[in-house]
Formats: structure tokens, C-alpha cells, sequence
């Protein structure tokens, strides 16, 4: 296989956003362009979850594809849940390690908030298991608390460790202006005093609001190419070093301990192996943290920490900006945003920006390998990758 | 004999108790003060106020100006029986409520205005003004109107407001819905909350001066008008520039 490069990035903000789902998806392909310097493209991958359904529109790649004038390159919507961004990235690396093709844009673009918050927590509790959760009323929430719950009751992690994950990235967002939330909190706000339980009611016990991530509209892009096209462009040699998917049950009760994420696992190993790193190696992280129980979990899963001791490393600091391994310096899905089709592509977002030592006030010291983790279903498909910066 | 046509516009006030102000901690973890303002503290108000009637964001525009108007009857004596709170965290001002008594019973809820965005801040105002009503007027029912989605949200479905649509709302637009003591009662240490009395520095902090909000809600910037300004429909603005760069 050959190698991947990262030729050019493109973000919007992750927010509220009042225009076409296909602008949405083609602005960030447009800034993409112009960061890389290419002019053209061979192949376009649209990584998008509820057009269909919430947006009312098909063939998203095929309308991005001609919104960007980048006609007659190829172009495809990919669909795999909240892990479609890093699904379509890993079809445009496969695409341009196999030699097929040299410049593969990769655009991840949702408009949630066309629908209410109610609908479009419904529109994603589609993903479970039609007639073992679905039908009894299951949402994202509802197994992210029940999740939680199981893990509290096993390893001893406390609604404050949960508030130390919201409190940390809604830190880290702060200085990212394309983030949903732009609100420090504190846990006195969040957990201790007397309007707290007002400020940060419960979602799904024991997760409470700022436990939650938003519900939010935007798009990202990353533009892969092989090392012959890099050559030409004069830009910083970021390296898509390693990619892995796994799956797991469709049901979470399925599983034989629940509180174990064995895709997490195993992608992440694979993304280590292939680049040839491994979990110590890492300067920085975007884990999925739709809901803060599991940038814990998904901490320890990738083995960054051993398995029950997330929570001690978060109260340590190890994972702020500054610490052993910053994980979501953006701020995270819980503070950035997840507009559920782009959060794959936002996470590489974030971790090329830090690579190349653009990322301005939450920059990583010295940051040259960093790792993403795209969360999908209820961790039953899953894909890790690895970015290194060469020299 | 001469008429003092003022006193023949000026409404009689009842005398009605005056707001205990209350406190409360934010998300943020800042404590938030809202107490009853004066006329005399009108004017420090509706500058802050009058900016927003140009923020063209969740109908901010509509309801500045209505309350820039109501704050000027207010301090003009052309209402009776209307109230001001305002809601302060280190003296800044970051909510303004209001209403008025129509009767012994019933009360009228005119607006609510956040000049912070987010915490909460309008939510605990709004709590804060319905808690007036009920708890220290001994109101049986508050009539209530939205002009925003978001206020629709806060008030009529997270209280579950009760129908009054057969009595008209002096704000006019949609028909009016009602809370009930009934309901205040439901809401009571969820939606409102909040503590007497207020720690006297943060008391005397509010009343030593009314500060600007630092920051108040802005219209939405134009996030993308780079793709806008370089593509029409059709993308064919793009392709001209791709000509340019030599790209086709």
C-alpha cells in the first residue's frame, strides 16, 4: 500500500446553521481546497447520517460534488452511523493506498437542528436494534446512562468524575472558535450548590445535561493524497498512519460484560499496529464523548489508561491541555459539537490542525502523533485512526 | 379651573409588596443576583436594552424593543401596576423581567429578556418573576405569551402551561397561556429555585451600579458567506475562478 497524506482541511463552525445541508457540506470542501492548493479532485466521499431522513434528500455526494464545481470526479455518500465521517475516511485512504486514486476529498456534513431536539434524538436512536431496543423505546441517552451506570457500580466512577469531563472540554472549546458551546462551567455550578439539580438536571440517570453533548448542525473536510501529489503542494507532511474498524453486537445486552467496548478495543489496535505505535506513544486525542462516561471508557479502551482507571487519570489532570495526553482539546463532542455524519472528519479536523501546530491557544506542546476515536451505534462499529507528522 | 392633565394620564399604583431579592449559582459556578429595580434605575437599563433591538437573532430585535417600550411607560408613569426585576452577576446586567397586576388574582407576565445567553440566566429571571406573582402577590394565575421558539420551549411546554386562549393578552400575538399556582407548585425546587437572603456584599454589588453586559447576545455571524460569495446555485462561480487559477 502506498502511503496517505493529509493535503488540505476545511471546517464550519459546529452550531445552529440556517443554510442547505448541501452548502453546509460544500463550504468546508471549498476551504479544504484552498488550504491544500489542489485544483481538482479524483473522487468524493460524503459521509452523512439523516439527509434522508431529516434533511429529505438523497444522493447527498452526487449535489456536493456539482455544488463544488469538482465534476467529473467520482462521488459517493457513505452511511455508517455516528462513525460515517472516519467510515469515509478510511474508503479515501483505501482509495488512495491502493493506488486507484492520487486526491480523495473526504467531507462529513449533518443539519440536525432542521429538526427538533426530540425528533433528532429519535432520528439516532434508529441505529439501535430495531426490535431488541428500538421499539421499547431506546435512545442514545438511555443506553449511555445504563451504561454509565454499570460502570459506576463497577470500577467507582462518580458523577464527578462525569462533571470533571464536561468542565474540561467545555474548558478546551472555549478556544476553538468553530465549537457549539462556548460556556465555561464549573462543578459547583454543575454538582454542588443548591441549583445545581436546576442548572444540570438529569437526561438519563445518573447522566445529567451537561453530560450531553448537542445536537448539532456542520461540516468538515479532509483532503487525502498520496505522497507524489504531496511533493507538489509544499504543505506539512501529516501522515495517515493507521486506520482500524471493528464491530460488536447490535444489541448492547447482547454483550457478555457491557461495560466492556471490544470494537474501541479493537479498533484502536489495529490503528496502533498498522502505524506501528502504540497507545504511549500518542501526543494527542479526540475521543468520542457524545456522553462523558465514555471519553473515560473509550480513554482506557484505546489503553491509554488501564481499564477502571480513566476516571483517576481525569482527576490527575493527565487528560487536560498541558497533561500526559490531552484528550479532546477541542472540546470534544461534548462541547464542540456532533453533528453526528461530520464528527469523524471534525476529530481528524482537530488532529491535523495540532499536528501542523495551528491549533493557536489549545495547540499540544510538540504534538506529533495523534488519534481519533469514532464512536458508532452504541460502540458497535467503531474506527481509530492514527495521524503521524513526519519530519 | 385649570385641569393637571398629568394626573389624568398618570395610572394610580396599588400598593403592592415589594420583590425580596433572591440569588442563585450558575452553571459557571457565578452567583447571580435578580432584585426589583426602581424608575430611578430605569435609565441606567435601557441603553443595555436598546442594543439589542438591532440584533436580528430569536426575535432579540422584537423583544428589545417592546421592552425598551414598557421600561419607558414604567419610568413614565403610563402603566399601572408594573414591575421590573433585573437579574445581575457582579452588578452586570444580564436579564430584565417584567409584568403587571391586572387584578388581585391575576397576574400578566410581559417579557423576558436575557442579555447573557445561556446558564440559564433567562430561565432562573423567568422563575424568579413567576415566583412574584404566586409567592409574594398571592396570585392565583399568571397569563403568559411567546414571541420566541425558545421562550415557547422554556415557559409553555416546560411548565406545561395551561390554554387561557379565550382571554387575550395584553402583548397581543398568540393566545395567551396561563401558569397556576397549581402549577408553580409542580415547579417549585426544580424550575425555581434559588436563596434569601442575599449575602450583603453581593446585595450592595448590585445596587452600587447597573454595568453594561459583557456580553450580550450579537446576530449570528454569516458563517458561510466565503462559499456564498464564490458559488451561486449552480456552482458556476466556481468554476470561473477555477478558470482563473487555471484549474480547467
Amino acid at each position: 500500500m502506498r502511503d496517505v497524506y493529509v493535503a488540505g482541511i476545511g471546517i464550519t463552525s459546529f452550531t445552529r446553521l440556517e443554510y442547505p445541508l448541501v452548502e453546509i457540506a460544500a463550504y468546508p470542501g471549498l476551504i479544504a481546497l484552498r488550504d491544500s492548493g489542489l485544483k481538482s479532485i479524483d473522487q468524493l466521499y460524503v459521509a452523512n447520517m439523516g439527509a434522508g431522513r431529516v434533511n429529505g434528500q438523497t444522493g447527498l455526494a452526487s449535489a456536493v460534488v456539482d455544488h463544488l464545481s469538482l465534476t467529473p470526479a467520482g462521488a459517493a455518500t457513505i452511511e455508517n452511523g455516528p462513525a460515517s465521517g472516519a467510515s469515509a475516511i478510511k474508503e479515501g485512504f483505501l482509495a488512495v493506498a491502493s493506488g486507484f486514486h492520487d486526491v480523495v476529498m473526504v467531507i462529513g456534513a449533518e443539519r440536525m437542528r432542521e429538526v427538533n431536539a426530540l425528533e433528532a434524538t429519535d432520528f439516532v436512536a434508529t441505529l439501535t436494534h430495531p426490535l431488541a431496543e428500538y421499539i421499547y423505546g431506546v435512545t442514545l441517552p438511555s443506553l449511555a446512562g445504563m451504561f454509565a451506570r454499570l460502570y459506576m457500580e463497577k470500577y467507582g466512577v462518580t458523577s464527578r468524575h462525569l462533571g470533571m469531563v464536561a468542565v474540561k472540554n467545555h474548558h478546551n472549546a472555549m478556544e476553538n472558535f468553530f465549537a457549539h458551546l462556548h460556556e465555561e462551567i464549573s462543578l459547583a455550578g454543575i454538582l454542588d450548590s443548591p441549583e445545581a439539580s436546576t442548572n444540570n438536571p438529569f437526561v438519563a440517570d445518573p447522566l445529567r445535561f451537561y453530560d450531553v453533548c448537542p445536537v448539532s448542525d456542520g461540516g468538515a473536510c479532509i483532503i487525502l493524497a498520496s505522497a507524489e501529489v504531496m511533493k507538489k503542494l509544499n504543505k506539512p507532511m501529516i501522515r495517515l498512519a493507521g486506520i482500524g474498524q471493528a464491530t460488536d453486537t447490535h444489541a448492547v445486552h447482547e454483550r457478555k460484560d457491557p461495560t466492556d467496548l471490544l470494537a474501541v478495543r479493537e479498533a484502536a489496535r489495529q490503528a496502533f499496529a498498522m502505524a506501528k505505535v502504540g497507545p504511549k506513544d500518542v501526543d494527542v486525542a479526540e475521543l468520542h464523548d457524545a456522553f462523558t462516561i465514555l471519553e473515560i471508557a473509550e480513554s482506557e479502551e484505546v489503553g491509554f489508561f488501564k481499564k477502571g482507571e480513566g476516571h483517576l487519570a481525569l482527576e490527575k489532570g493527565l487528560t487536560a491541555l498541558g497533561g500526559k495526553i490531552p484528550i479532546n482539546p477541542s472540546g470534544g463532542l461534548k462541547a464542540k459539537g456532533h453533528p453526528v455524519g461530520a464528527t469523524g472528519v471534525g476529530q481528524a479536523h482537530e488532529i491535523v490542525l495540532q499536528l501542523r501546530g495551528e491549533a493557536r491557544k489549545r495547540q499540544v506542546k510538540n504534538a506529533r502523533i495523534g488519534f481519533t476515536c469514532n464512536f458508532g451505534g452504541f460502540g458497535n462499529n467503531v474506527v481509530c485512526c492514527t495521524f503521524i507528522r513526519e519530519a | 379651573m385649570p385641569i393637571d392633565l398629568e394626573k389624568m394620564l398618570r395610572p394610580v399604583d396599588s400598593q403592592l409588596p415589594g420583590f425580596p431579592a433572591k440569588y442563585m449559582t450558575l452553571a459557571n459556578g457565578q452567583e447571580m443576583v435578580i432584585r426589583q429595580v426602581n424608575r430611578d434605575e430605569i435609565p441606567d437599563i435601557l441603553p443595555h436594552v436598546e442594543k439589542l433591538m438591532h440584533v436580528e437573532r430569536d426575535f432579540y430585535n422584537v423583544v428589545a424593543a417592546r421592552v425598551y417600550s414598557e421600561l419607558l411607560a414604567y419610568y413614565t408613569y403610563r402603566v399601572q401596576d408594573e414591575y421590573v426585576l433585573a437579574a445581575q452577576i457582579e452588578g452586570e446586567l444580564v436579564a430584565v423581567v417584567n409584568g403587571r397586576i391586572v387584578n388581585p388574582d391575576i397576574g400578566m407576565s410581559y417579557h423576558t429578556l436575557s442579555l447573557r445567553r445561556g446558564l440559564r440566566v433567562g430561565a432562573h429571571a423567568f422563575a424568579t418573576k413567576m415566583e412574584y406573582h404566586i409567592d409574594i402577590l398571592k396570585q392565583k394565575e399568571v397569563l403568559i405569551v411567546a414571541e420566541s421558539p425558545i421562550g415557547f420551549r422554556r415557559w409553555m411546554i416546560e411548565y406545561k402551561l395551561e390554554k387561557r386562549f379565550h382571554i387575550p393578552h395584553e402583548l397581543g400575538g398568540c393566545p395567551s397561556w396561563a401558569l397556576t399556582r397549581e402549577l408553580f407548585d409542580r415547579a417549585r425546587n426544580t424550575l425555581i429555585v434559588g436563596r434569601r437572603p442575599v449575602p450583603e456584599p453581593l446585595l450592595a454589588k448590585a445596587h452600587a451600579a447597573i454595568l453594561p453586559p459583557t456580553d450580550p447576545p450579537k446576530a449570528p455571524e454569516d458563517l458561510l458567506a466565503a462559499t456564498r460569495s464564490m458559488l451561486d446555485n449552480t456552482g458556476t462561480a466556481l468554476i470561473d475562478m477555477k478558470k482563473q487559477l487555471g484549474g480547467m
